[in-house]
């Protein structure tokens, strides 16, 4: 017996809160992880000194942060840096708001039929915390950070759309429940979508390293180049402030991880789809697959930070504006025409 | 009371949206500082993308998202940092012999332009379903906005396109370095 | 539902606005947002009565219209870079003469 107060508040409350909960563990613990992992591959120990064997690191951690003093330089703008760690964080919890994270409607808390593009437009509400950071907080190191990452921001953001169309096109829908449906119903998944497997790949390649480019994680972090920035637009922010700036910065990798799953991992479809003797893959439940491969894009980043030096900053946009933009142009137009010519993947 | 809630839900949406809207657009002209002023826009923006949701035109509050709050304003915060406007907004503002000329400029604009709107906006609205429709089918706005843009104008697509490509050429020409070499500033 | 009155009244608000903004403000950057919220009301006037006549037309339009207005942003901040350059000024009335 379902009463009109409970479809229209009371479950989607109770959605809202649980993804809210689960968003915010996962970013906490993903700090733990990655301090684990990164000590693994450079060959030492990482925190394990919190009872018990340091699984309790990230909340250590945050209850530190809580409790530090917030600190507001003297000649700050004071409104405008309050905003700073507001406007970041918010887009990022936001846009959990479409992804599905399993094919029943428990399972997410709405279905646009614009999802892809309401996705898009609000990652991109979440510039303004870090460029208004940097410059409320009225030293140059910060504003250097916001002034990069603006920039580094707007180019990145160009091959990503571009990338995400070419999911569109074989799709043909927005909307994200529908997108990870047409991979089930082609028995693909849109990285590798039959004979279009070539641009599928490139065009998944394209998205993931831009997201870590939007996501100002190594090798792309010069917003926050510790060796030439101090930390970059926050390094006038301490206490909550700077918590909810890193929980942004986490929450963002483990988006841009589902949005990836979603568009070209096939979601919550197991791997193979297309191959019925792994039927037998079907009894692990759809949502376990889900969080399965956003794992894997989650330790990619990590990999990523232990692996690579920093790029330059004319190099990073050099990178930007003459590689990725024409490849994801050229390779856009090339699955237009596949699909024009011969029909859609199958 | 529920049912009164939801019957009025979008009427109340509307009028809290509006109110953000226009108080974005006074904080735009009252603010003295270009950074709140940008902000303030950009929360008018925002606002008005929530009224295009109301219209049923779901595609365009995400283009107007994109654009304007992903691109256009950034683009704005980006040069308003990068020339350090804080350094010059020591003068005056305001050109003041100007406000009341301008407050009764707007008016009188506004009141000529709404009379002729609102009269044109008398009768029936339409079914919002012919904004999904795709010849005759309902699939989606931005469906059926794309249908439009390119089978019924595709032309004006493409002159809009050159537009943009006039532009670009135009702000790089602009950003140039040696653009003001020649007299030595 | 909201009568279309209604949204042609806001944006007959924000166009008069933008029209205050224009003529009183002397900061170039801040003129140029008064431009974009003009472009803004006229997109609600068309999308308003893209829903009011059933006709998609309007919309195609407004997307016209927000192409135009960044056209418009890229412009007129090239315009104030380069400005910023030879005058290190963005106010209008110390831009009056032709030459630099």
């Amino acid at each position: 017996m379902t009463t009109p107060w409970m479809t229209y508040l009371l479950i989607p409350l109770i959605k809202i809160v649980v993804i809210l909960v689960v968003l915010i563990l996962l970013a906490a613990y993903l700090s733990w992880f990655e301090r684990r992992i990164l000590a693994f591959m450079q060959i030492r120990i990482g925190p394990n000194r919190v009872w018990p064997k340091g699984w309790l690191q990230a909340i250590a951690d945050a209850l530190k942060l809580f409790s530090k003093e917030d600190v507001i330089p003297a000649r700050a703008e004071k409104l405008v840096f309050l905003l700073g760690p507001v406007l970041a964080t918010a887009p990022a919890l936001i846009v959990f708001s479409v992804i599905p994270f399993g094919p029943s409607d428990l399972l997410r808390l709405t279905d646009v039929n614009i999802g892809i593009l309401f996705i898009l437009g609000v990652a991109s509400v979440g510039i303004y915390g870090i460029i208004l950071g940097g410059w409320a907080s009225n030293n140059k190191f910060s504003l250097m950070g916001g002034l990069r990452s603006a920039a580094q921001l707007i180019s990145y953001e160009v091959p990503m759309g571009f990338a995400v169309v070419t999911v569109v096109l074989m799709a043909n829908s927005l909307s994200l429940v529908k997108i990870v449906e047409a991979q089930k119903a082609q028995h693909v998944w849109f990285a590798f979508p039959g004979w279009l497997a070539i641009p599928g790949l490139i065009a998944f390649f394209i998205y993931f390293i831009c997201g870590v480019a939007e996501t100002n994680r190594n090798p792309f972090d010069l917003p926050e180049a510790e060796s030439e920035l101090v930390a970059g637009f926050h390094t006038e922010y301490s206490g909550m402030k700077f918590a909810f700036y890193f929980l942004a910065e986490y929450a963002n990798m483990v988006v841009i991880a589902s949005i990836a799953t979603v568009l070209f991992l096939g979601g919550w479809l197991r791997p193979f789809p297309n191959v019925a003797a792994l039927a037998f893959l079907d009894v692990i439940p759809p949502i376990v697959w889900f969080f399965a491969k956003v794992a894997v894009f989650l330790f990619v980043y990590i990999w990523f930070r232990g692996t690579f030096p920093r790029y330059r900053f004319d190099q990073l946009m050099a990178l930007g504006w003459k590689v990725f933009i024409p490849v994801s142009l050229i390779n856009l137009m090339a699955v237009g025409l596949g699909i024009l010519l011969l029909g859609g993947p199958r | 009371m529920l049912a009164w809630f939801l019957a009025n839900f979008s009427a109340m949406v509307f009028y809290c949206l509006a109110a953000v809207a226009v108080a974005g657009a006074v904080g735009v002209i009252a603010f003295r500082s270009p950074v709140h002023a940008a902000l303030s826009l950009l929360g008018s923006f925002l606002a008005v993308a929530g009224v295009f949701v109301l219209l049923h035109a779901e595609f365009l509050a995400a283009v107007q998202i994109l654009v304007y709050a992903g691109g256009v304003m950034v683009l704005f915060l980006f040069v308003i940092m990068l020339v350090n406007v804080r350094t010059l907004t020591g003068e005056g503002q305001y050109v003041r012999r100007l406000v009341p000329a301008a407050v009764v400029l707007g008016i009188v604009l506004a009141v000529l332009i709404g009379v002729g709107v609102v009269a044109g906006g008398q009768g029936a609205v339409a079914d919002p379903a012919a904004l999904t429709a795709v010849a005759g089918v309902p699939l989606g706005n931005t469906e059926a906005v794309g249908w439009s843009l390119y089978r019924d104008y595709l032309l004006p697509f493409e002159v809009v396109s050159l537009v943009l490509l006039v532009a670009m050429i135009g702000a790089i020409v602009l950003g140039r370095k040696d653009l003001g070499a020649k007299e030595g500033a | 539902m909201i009568a279309t009155s209604h949204y042609v009244i806001l944006s007959l608000v924000l166009f008069a606005l933008g029209i205050v903004g224009l003529t009183v403000r002397r900061n170039f950057i801040t003129v140029l947002m008064c431009v974009e919220l003009i472009l803004n009301a006229a997109n609600i006037n068309f999308i308003a009565y893209s829903r009011q006549l059933g006709d998609l037309t309007g919309q195609v339009f407004a997307v016209f219209v927000i192409t135009i207005a960044a056209a418009e942003a890229a412009i007129g901040l090239g315009i104030i870079v380069a400005l910023v350059r030879l005058k290190h000024n963005v106010n209008l009335d110390q831009v009056n003469v032709m030459e630099g």
